[in-house]
């Protein structure tokens, strides 16, 4: 295949997968320190979409100002649902965890159906098709918005890890969930708290991704196992590994686009996600007892 | 082997067979055979996740490929229903065997077992909603052709026989799982699966002998389906949907126990039916419900329905009779 549609096509994938990784980077975090699977992180992005949209539609406010609202809003959705919900009806058993999470996904996904329709949507920006031409190309400009905003996330959350008392909270928990407890940190707390990061950068990323993309009541499905890909590949609990792999993921799904066409193109994530675990699967459980 | 233990099968499936002899409402019959259908891709599921706690999030995979099998066979090669049905359930376990093979040769388990079904179901969808063999977004439609011959049944009173006697097949190959040392062995791989292969049980292998029972099952579940409804497409035959329902009919009712998809399966539908009845027939209702059930389920009553008849018969029966059958045991 010709360099001229094949580099673009990998530059694309770049900014899409910086998406991904911001998405990863929510799924990463919970899976470090609660060492559980989220199966409803795909539906909360599907959520925080619908929220993106109808805060544009209803009361004109930019998608990239929505950040605002919604990171708040999402942080204390993540933070009640793991408090309140998951943490309570799972009595701690990982299996039940994964029954829970998943629970609560089709909950969302189906209120989100009920509520909305199977209609698919977009919203028009002004600056939706803008592009700037960068070495012969053109590039899109959210896409590009989108690439720094998941870098800068990736920086602040990196910050926050290392910088904060909560920070080292969530990483104490995230090592050593007895000796935390047993130093005064409050345990189920810190739980909710990461899971509310979490869902904040779902948030984040529905804002950014808005612009160029489109939402209906599945939409956030094909993005659960592409998240899943990202944090397998970059390694469970890796923030530099989450947007490794984001990157990754979004050059391989636009090139395997490129060659099998459209809707074939999706397998390209599955497959992968598939070999991924089966050829690699020592150092994703390896540090699971 | 205690041949007691096979009474309540047999009671139960007599009870159910004469219904029919009550009603012949085409209403009820039907939600009778949705409900059966559904026990029977759920009993596929309780063997591998109820018995072996291995949480598989992708049984459309089995459901959709002996769904297939079974209608292309006929429409498209000309096969007569029977044999078509029988290669469906073949083709299912062939799938279950080698997704099995592969996972659990790699040492997947929990979670990551959970996924990678899941990522199994949606490849298949995916193909199927674009090869030319399955029709495509066409789908793929079986002639209309009554007679037993073809294995359509112009009275729902047979379809829900057939379905049955499905039915009660799996019941016994459960129950017979469940007293046998197999059984013994998945309960333990359940378990601790460590502690089991530390013990000398070839964890892999029994993990795989499940996973081809369970597989079986579901896809005799979606053979039927085929047979019954007469049309497929991608988004019904390895949708996300069949997938769902095969392990919340399980959970609610009790995984690991022979009645549990039974139970849990006539309650999902009768919840379904409720919900439709509330809203009428707008989408994605009844699902809210599903999830809603399946939370407070694991959260309440981890054991589900069968689970807490248990615990009422305990707490009904005298202190002294419970000791009696304690000692007995």
């Amino acid at each position: 295949m010709h360099i001229s549609i094949l580099f673009p096509a990998i530059i694309n994938g770049l900014l899409m997968g910086a998406i991904y990784a911001l998405i990863a980077l929510g799924l990463t975090l919970v899976y470090g320190v609660l060492h559980i699977i989220n199966f409803a992180h795909g539906t909360l992005l599907t959520a925080a979409l619908f929220a993106a949209f109808f805060l544009h539609k209803l009361f004109g406010i930019d998608p990239y100002l929505a950040v605002f609202i919604l990171v708040p809003a999402f942080f204390v959705l993540g933070y009640g649902l793991q408090r309140f919900v998951i943490g309570p009806a799972s009595h701690g058993n990982d299996a039940n965890i994964l029954l829970v999470t998943l629970g609560l996904a089709v909950v969302i996904e189906n209120l989100l159906l009920y509520a909305f329709r199977a209609d698919t949507r977009t919203i028009d920006v002004k600056y939706a098709f803008d592009v700037v031409s960068f070495a012969g190309m053109f590039l899109s400009v959210p896409r590009l918005a989108g690439f720094a905003g998941a870098v800068v996330v990736a920086l602040l959350l990196w910050l926050l890890l290392t910088r904060t008392d909560t920070g080292k909270a969530i990483r104490a928990v995230a090592k050593e969930k007895l000796g935390a407890q047993l130093s005064g940190i409050d345990v189920a707390h810190i739980y909710a708290v990461t899971f509310g990061l979490g869902a904040a950068c779902v948030a984040i990323a529905a804002c950014l991704l808005i612009p160029t993309y489109y939402v209906n009541p599945n939409v956030g499905n094909a993005f659960v196992l592409i998240a899943f890909t990202t944090v397998v590949l970059g390694g469970m609990g890796s923030i530099p590994g989450a947007l490794m792999g984001g990157l990754f993921v979004g050059v391989v799904e636009s090139l395997s686009g490129l060659y099998l066409g459209e809707s074939l193109g999706q397998i390209g994530i599955f497959v992968m996600f598939i070999l991924v675990l089966l050829l690699r699967p020592s150092g994703l459980l390896g540090e699971r007892a | 082997m205690s041949r007691a233990g096979f009474l309540p099968i047999v009671a139960a499936v007599v009870a159910l067979a004469c219904i029919p002899f009550l009603t012949n409402s085409n209403a009820v019959l039907n939600f009778l055979v949705t409900a059966l259908l559904l026990t029977l891709a759920g009993q596929g599921w309780n063997v591998l996740g109820g018995y072996g706690g291995q949480y598989s999030f992708g049984h459309a995979a089995f459901f959709g490929t002996g769904a297939y099998v079974t209608a292309i066979l006929q429409v498209r090669y000309g096969f007569n229903a029977w044999p078509a049905f029988g290669i469906g359930i073949v083709a299912g376990t062939a799938v279950g065997s080698v997704i099995g093979v592969l996972t659990f040769r790699s040492g997947l388990r929990g979670s990551y077992f959970a996924l990678v079904t899941l990522a199994f179901a949606e490849v298949l969808r995916i193909i199927a909603s674009v090869s030319p063999i399955t029709g495509a977004g066409v789908g793929t439609l079986i002639k209309l052709d009554l007679g037993a011959r073809a294995l359509q049944f112009q009275s729902r009173a047979a379809f829900y026989w057939f379905v049955l006697a499905l039915v009660a097949i799996a019941l016994v190959i459960t129950k017979l799982i469940e007293q046998s040392r197999f059984g013994a062995w998945l309960v333990a791989v359940r378990e601790n699966e460590d502690a089991a292969r530390a013990l000398g049980v070839d964890a892999t292998r029994v993990k795989l002998g499940a996973m081809t029972i369970s597989a079986a099952m579901t896809a005799a579940a979606g053979c039927f389906y085929a047979q019954y409804f007469l049309f497929l497409d991608a988004a019904i035959a390895y949708g996300p949907w069949i997938s769902v329902e095969a392990l919340l009919a399980p959970i609610i009712g009790g995984a690991g126990t022979v009645f549990g998809p039974l139970l849990g399966a006539l309650m999902v539908k009768t919840l379904g039916e409720a919900a439709k009845h509330v809203t009428g027939d707008v989408p994605g209702l009844d699902l809210v419900l599903y999830g809603v059930v399946l939370i407070l389920v694991v959260g309440f009553a981890p054991r589900g329905v069968a689970g807490v008849i248990e615990r009422c018969r305990a707490w009904l029966t005298p202190p002294a009779k419970l000791a009696r059958e304690a000692a007995h045991d």
